[in-house]
């Protein structure tokens, strides 16, 4: 930045036009733009600022007593493992799905196709209610498999499990239309050119599809954080241990802290804006390579 | 086409005049909103139709009261935030003197305005356990055996659970003379005991009874009376203890609602209604405990006799709170030493 400064740029500014006197060849983009603008800021960047603001209100030891505690730092760990985990596993069973949706035909297709859209559009809670009577050891999955030592509600497997079926859509959903695009013919030519079928996947499937399987993780994973009606019914809530932050976040508003609810959401805000920014980073690091090389 | 409005006509010309005589007779009809905690729906269905008929009948005006449901302080902050409440009948005191303390919205002293501190009905917390008490509680002792669980909504966020947690711990101060080494020890060896931790009252019921989990629920006396006669009919069986909290969930008008509104007569008299004879017989019949001397010899026989200690005991429920449920209290300290 003092580089920057300390020397001027050739021809100053008056040679640089100012974007918005420039005709563009694309009609109304300054009314697109300025709605485009307006939108997100009213939308997205108020509320996200007032968090801030709000949390900032609180001074520096308060702050850290309520947004990083031990109680709190668990929640964090909790909620952003089990968010990654599941968009991990999202990744690769939903990967699959796609793949066979999108290349084979067989009987009920349409409905299988019809099922994985559901979890967007389901009630959260009706969900975790769902998953919770069938998961808990008196549930018809639940009880075989809690004979033989496998419990999979009221602890953080039951949020990882109520997070994979909130994220499913998401990664198939995005990865599905990039595989159609693909055509099978390509998968044919490398295997008629010898290839083996892992080496098709690995050297000529998966970089094609690799930005939309990134994409869909990264939905999956966001929309796995922010969670909370689903998992509050399956985790158990144990602080320390089945606690989700968004769940700390509604405990510090019914005890009237609303500085303190704005504190950890602050946290959850910066800490997923950097997860996200880091899958952003992947995934242009990704193309400049495959462009270059 | 014509037949249908000469018809119309008629008819309005015939219902008319009685609509208007009877709009003369009696006054505007008015509505109330009573916000109150989980378990009460079946209560003040109950009683709502027993005041309408009453108000009816002594001034003519027709009533409708609407009610509104949920844990204790999510319902107390919902007012705060601008539910247009003219009654609350919240778990307990502390909600209601949060509705005074952050928006001031009836006065400090509120709890002296009505008879009994405000509270016309109260109960106590009690073990609901599987039929034939399989495991053999039969008191607070028994419930920190290892092996044993315990479903208990959190105390942070459910006014039930903050009287269950106090029961328990008043059980231990009085099992252990009041050395608090020995009680921090009970509670944490009970708080161990307890696999999943709800927001809410309902949603521990809902735990206990329909998924089937831990082996006794810490539960209002009148919601553990409604599992064993009415959710799970000879599923399960209510065990006393010794000793417990007298629980009294209070009851208050929210003054800037009701003079916004103009519904304060109203509102005073439902709520003076629940001391009324009638209306105590139906929180009788409702498994809450009467304080009606009449109607408590009437149900001596429903209502199991035990020993009750109350939030007095704690020096009150501001220092109650203080001490137990504020962040990094002895709730949090108890808790993190469970979790090793």
């Amino acid at each position: 930045m003092a580089t920057a400064s300390a020397l001027p740029a050739p021809g100053g500014a008056g040679r640089r036009k100012p974007i918005f006197r420039r005709r563009v060849a694309m009609p109304g983009l300054g009314l697109t733009l300025g709605v485009t603008l307006l939108w997100l800021g009213l939308l997205v960047l108020l509320p996200i600022a007032a968090v801030i603001v709000r949390s900032l209100g609180l001074g520096p030891a308060h702050f850290a007593e309520v947004a990083l505690s031990a109680r709190a730092l668990a929640a964090y760990r909790l909620s952003f493992g089990a968010a990654l985990a599941a968009a991990a596993i999202n990744g690769v069973f939903g990967l699959l799905i796609a793949w066979v949706l999108v290349r084979y035909d067989f009987p009920g297709k349409r409905l299988a196709g019809a099922l994985v859209d559901l979890p967007f559009a389901l009630p959260t809670a009706v969900a975790g209610i769902a998953l919770t009577a069938i998961y808990a050891n008196t549930g018809i999955v639940g009880g075989p498999l809690g004979k033989i030592g496998i419990t999979l509600a009221y602890n953080p497997a039951g949020v990882v499990l109520a997070l994979i079926f909130i994220g499913l859509p998401f990664v198939v959903r995005t990865v599905e239309p990039v595989l159609a695009d693909l055509g099978q013919d390509i998968e044919e030519a490398a295997a008629t050119l010898g290839a083996s079928r892992l080496i098709v996947f690995r050297r000529v499937l998966l970089p094609e599809i690799l930005p939309a399987l990134l994409t869909g993780f990264a939905l999956a994973f966001a929309r796995g954080v922010g969670e909370y009606g689903s998992v509050i019914f399956i985790a158990g809530n144990m602080p320390f241990r089945s606690e989700i932050a968004p769940l700390l976040i509604v405990t510090q508003l019914e005890q009237f802290d609303y500085e303190g609810a704005t504190a950890i959401a602050a946290v959850m805000l910066v800490v997923s804006f950097a997860m996200l920014a880091v899958i952003n980073l992947i995934q242009a690091r990704e193309r400049t390579w495959r462009n270059g090389g | 086409m014509r037949r249908f409005v000469l018809a119309g006509l008629a008819a309005t010309l015939m219902v008319g005049p009685i609509a208007l005589e009877a709009a003369r007779a009696a006054p505007a009809p008015v509505e109330l909103l009573n916000v109150s905690y989980d378990p009460t729906r079946e209560l003040y269905r109950d009683i709502n139709d027993s005041f309408a008929a009453s108000w009816k009948a002594k001034t003519g005006q027709d009533v409708t009261i609407r009610q509104s449901h949920g844990g204790s302080g999510a319902q107390a902050r919902s007012v705060i935030e601008g539910s247009p409440a003219d009654v609350v009948t919240l778990a307990l005191a502390y909600d209601i003197d949060s509705l005074a303390d952050k928006a001031k919205l009836l006065p400090a002293t509120w709890q002296s305005r009505l008879p009994h501190n405000s509270t016309p009905y109260y109960s106590t917390i009690v073990f609901l356990v599987r039929k034939g008490n399989p495991k053999g509680l039969h008191d607070w002792g028994d419930l920190i055996k290892p092996g044993v669980q315990v479903i208990t909504a959190n105390p942070k966020t459910s006014g039930g659970a903050r009287w269950n947690y106090l029961a328990a711990w008043g059980y231990a101060n009085k099992a252990y003379h009041g050395d608090p080494a020995k009680v921090r020890d009970y509670m944490t060896k009970l708080l161990r005991n307890v696999p999943v931790l709800d927001s809410g009252s309902r949603g521990a019921t809902t735990t206990f009874v329909q998924r089937g989990q831990g082996d006794v629920l810490l539960a209002w006396e009148n919601e553990a009376f409604l599992a064993v006669n009415e959710l799970g009919k000879g599923q399960f069986d209510v065990v006393v203890p010794s000793v417990s909290i007298r629980a009294e969930p209070p009851v208050a008008v929210v003054d800037a609602n009701v003079d916004r509104k103009g519904t304060r007569a109203v509102a005073t008299a439902y709520l003076q209604y629940l001391y009324t004879r009638p209306a105590q017989q139906i929180i009788a019949k409702n498994y809450y405990r009467p304080i009606d001397p009449v109607v408590v010899k009437q149900y001596a026989d429903k209502f199991p006799r035990l020993q009750l200690f109350t939030i007095q005991n704690f020096g009150g429920w501001t220092k109650a709170q203080a001490a137990h449920f504020a962040d990094g209290a002895s709730f949090d300290q108890i808790f993190a030493a469970a979790k090793h």
